[in-house]
């Protein structure tokens, strides 16, 4: 492989690793708090399309039109998981359930879809995309240069989110609490933890990121809107917190892993091969289930990571 | 002040009020949202009805649709009553319509059309099932979560399907003239379309009825077997089924299996009733296999009840076809699936919980209240029938 090849690859793992990350961090905080959320996929692409309805329709101004298509992109995240927050938490309804119902609530013929109708949005070519940054002048280095200082702000975002969230849960005295009611929410109660307002605001701030993840592929990947363009990212964010233990440094490290898998065929076919798109298309998908098998029968013998009140509606009044 | 009480005998009425109310509650947020995006709900629900139920053609119409739902709705009944949490049946779906689909072009016309039938079914059943088999022993062998696994193998079947039409030159594939102008899949000797039955002018696709005749057999397999029991066992308690020798692992392989199986008949179904051909694009637009899963949670998960909620969402997603355009969007489809189950499982609290809204008055009063609710309480203990009365697994869910 020549230079030019490796950066290639290493930057689209990063391009593609992004919204993972994003997405992987979002629901790391969820599960810590002990809510699991499966509709990180309906949120992603209820994200993906807010965000570009909004970038669509402001102006002049790349910078202001992004930033807007962001918050606007986290908060339509927050406000999906709002809903599985009130269904699980408040209702205790069954965590499974209620997060495939927000997945297809919000899915790939659900209420995305129904925007990008209503928005006619569904197939334009998208008017601002996040460009790439030449910080401090050094991206013109060989091979760190593109890496390190030429990425583009949603990048350098989800980096620092992964510095500020390893300090918030394990240097901080709330990260202590929040992992305290995801592991043992009737001891966290009995310390004087407010239970039901940590789990809120986990769910709501992981669903706040998937937004932003899903905004990452309509800002940033292919900057239009089609129906179900995250392609199942959301799951594969979902599968990365398994890998990665529930640690925010192993989810950026399996975030670039499967990025990298997932732009090789965008790669290699600008390159010309002569293997089938669907080979490369079906590449992170396959990747998923064997690194999931090895890390199962790995972490079924040293029961890694996992909050234990995972997934466990918290009930006060049954003690 | 709110308190909440779990309620000691849960009824059999709540059983039929949730799906009524959730459906109530559906419609009432549908209308929030048409409204909100400038749509007119009324004319919208007028459509609905006119092209799902208006005259006979629409009646066999809506029934067509509803047969791949009543498969994917009883996949998700069978396997979600014991947690085992098949999402697969999408995936399930693609693969069985490519056994059923292959199996057709082969025999079709040259074998009898019963013999060409029952092959098609089991075909489409067998490797349904097996696409299931694999998340399912991965996860008995080595833990591996079953709800990422099957969901992956959506994706790699749906991969398949495009392949084999659209970048190979698989045995499905038409690769005559017409097929060389727009990719697109054999179509099977009429010997393979499956036989209709007639009713005036409504006509009954044969999966249909297979549905309804699996439903029956599975309400019987559950209510009146040793397998049914053993389900409930394991749903309510998987450690007492351990105690009481239950092979855990080997059942939640059958579940898995069975749920795959009707998964894959529907691809069959979607082959031999409908299709007549593997058209990856119309087995994967209306996602019957996610579909199935909104049938089932709103039958609550009994095979009886899918029949009825198959037919249901079937109107649903024909009308979503029909429709579509401007004024009908096909998002509205899946949003309405998501709002009506976010609904019945939100009622599913109602069902467990009984809310009591309490206003503080006089602190004297309040204490007075208190006094007395405490000495009703006393000589009342929990119904001595509810102890030994069998739960049904989605009522004790944990």
């Amino acid at each position: 492989m020549n230079h030019g090849l490796v950066v290639a690859v290493l930057m689209s793992g990063i391009l593609f690793g992004t919204p993972l990350l994003l997405a992987g961090l979002g629901e790391l905080l969820a599960e810590r708090s002990g809510v699991l959320n499966l509709g990180v996929e309906g949120m992603m692409l209820i994200g993906a399309v807010c965000g570009f309805w909004i970038s669509q329709r402001m102006g002049t101004g790349s910078v202001a039109a992004l930033a807007a298509a962001v918050v606007v992109a986290g908060a339509a995240g927050g406000l999906m998981a709002l809903i599985h927050a009130f269904v699980s938490i408040t209702l205790r309804a069954n965590q499974i359930v209620s997060g495939l119902a927000l997945t297809i609530f919000g899915g790939t013929v659900g209420l995305s879809s129904y925007f990008g109708s209503v928005g006619h949005l569904t197939g334009s070519a998208g008017h601002h995309k996040f460009a790439s940054l030449n910080v401090l002048g050094l991206a013109h280095l060989p091979l760190v240069g593109p890496l390190l200082f030429g990425q583009n702000a949603l990048v350098y975002i989800s980096w620092l989110l992964v510095i500020a969230l390893s300090f918030y849960l394990f240097r901080t005295k709330t990260g202590l609490h929040l992992r305290a009611v995801g592991e043992s929410p009737r001891a966290a109660d009995a310390m004087g933890l407010d239970v039901v307002r940590y789990r809120y605001l986990h769910t709501i701030a992981g669903g706040v990121l998937a937004g932003v993840a899903g905004g990452s592929y309509s800002l940033l990947i292919s900057p239009s809107w089609n129906d179900g363009m995250t392609a199942g990212a959301g799951w594969i964010a979902i599968a990365l917190v398994i890998f990665g233990f529930w640690n925010p440094k192993l989810v950026m490290i399996g975030a670039y892993l499967f990025g990298t898998v997932a732009g090789l065929g965008f790669t290699l076919q600008a390159r010309g091969t002569s293997l089938p798109p669907e080979f490369f298309s079906s590449l992170p998908y396959l990747l998923t289930i064997v690194t999931l098998v090895l890390v199962s029968s790995v972490w079924s013998r040293r029961r890694l990571g996992a909050p234990a009140a995972l997934g466990v509606p918290y009930r006060r009044e049954e003690g | 002040m709110i308190s909440l009480e779990r309620r000691i005998d849960v009824t059999n009425r709540h059983a039929f009020i949730a799906p009524i109310a959730s459906i109530v509650a559906a419609i009432v947020i549908i209308t929030i949202v048409l409204l909100a995006t400038g749509l007119d709900p009324v004319s919208t629900y007028r459509q609905i009805v006119n092209v799902s139920v208006g005259d006979p053609s629409s009646v066999s119409a809506t029934l067509l649709n509803a047969t791949p739902l009543l498969f994917t709705g009883l996949a998700a009944a069978v396997a979600f009553r014991m947690k085992a949490w098949n999402i697969g049946g999408e995936g399930q779906l693609y693969v069985g319509a490519i056994a059923a689909a292959g199996i057709g072009l082969l025999i079709g016309g040259s074998a009898p059309t019963i013999v060409t039938l029952l092959a098609m079914v089991a075909g489409g059943a067998l490797v349904g099932g097996l696409w299931a088999l694999l998340p399912a022993f991965l996860r008995v062998r080595f833990q591996t979560n079953e709800i990422i696994t099957t969901l992956m193998l959506n994706y790699l079947g749906g991969l398949l399907l495009y392949y084999l039409i659209f970048d190979s030159r698989s045995y499905w594939r038409d690769t005559s003239s017409a097929g060389a102008v727009y990719p697109q899949g054999k179509t099977l000797d009429l010997a393979a379309n499956w036989p209709t039955l007639t009713f005036g002018q409504i006509v009954i696709p044969f999966g249909l009825l297979l549905g309804v005749i699996l439903a029956a057999a599975l309400t019987v397999t559950l209510r009146m077997t040793k397998f049914g029991f053993r389900m409930r066992v394991i749903a309510d308690s998987p450690v007492a089924g351990r105690y009481a020798g239950i092979g855990t692992g080997k059942m939640f392989l059958a579940v898995m299996v069975i749920s795959g199986a009707l998964a894959g008949l529907a691809g069959a179904s979607q082959v031999g009733d409908f299709a007549h051909t593997l058209d990856p694009k119309a087995l994967q637009a209306p996602t019957y296999g996610y579909t199935g899963i909104v049938v089932g949670a709103l039958a609550r998960y009994s095979p009886a009840g899918v029949v009825l909620m198959s037919l249901l969402l079937g109107a649903l997603v024909h009308a979503g076809f029909e429709l579509q355009g401007p004024h009908f969007p096909l998002g509205l489809v899946g949003t309405t699936e998501g709002v009506l189950l976010f609904c019945v499982i939100g009622a599913e609290f109602l069902h467990r919980y009984r809310v009591r809204v309490r206003l503080p008055r006089s602190p004297l009063a309040a204490e007075e209240r208190e006094r007395a609710a405490v000495s009703a309480a006393a000589p009342a203990p929990a119904k001595p029938a509810s102890r030994y009365s069998v739960v049904r697994p989605e009522e004790s869910e944990a």
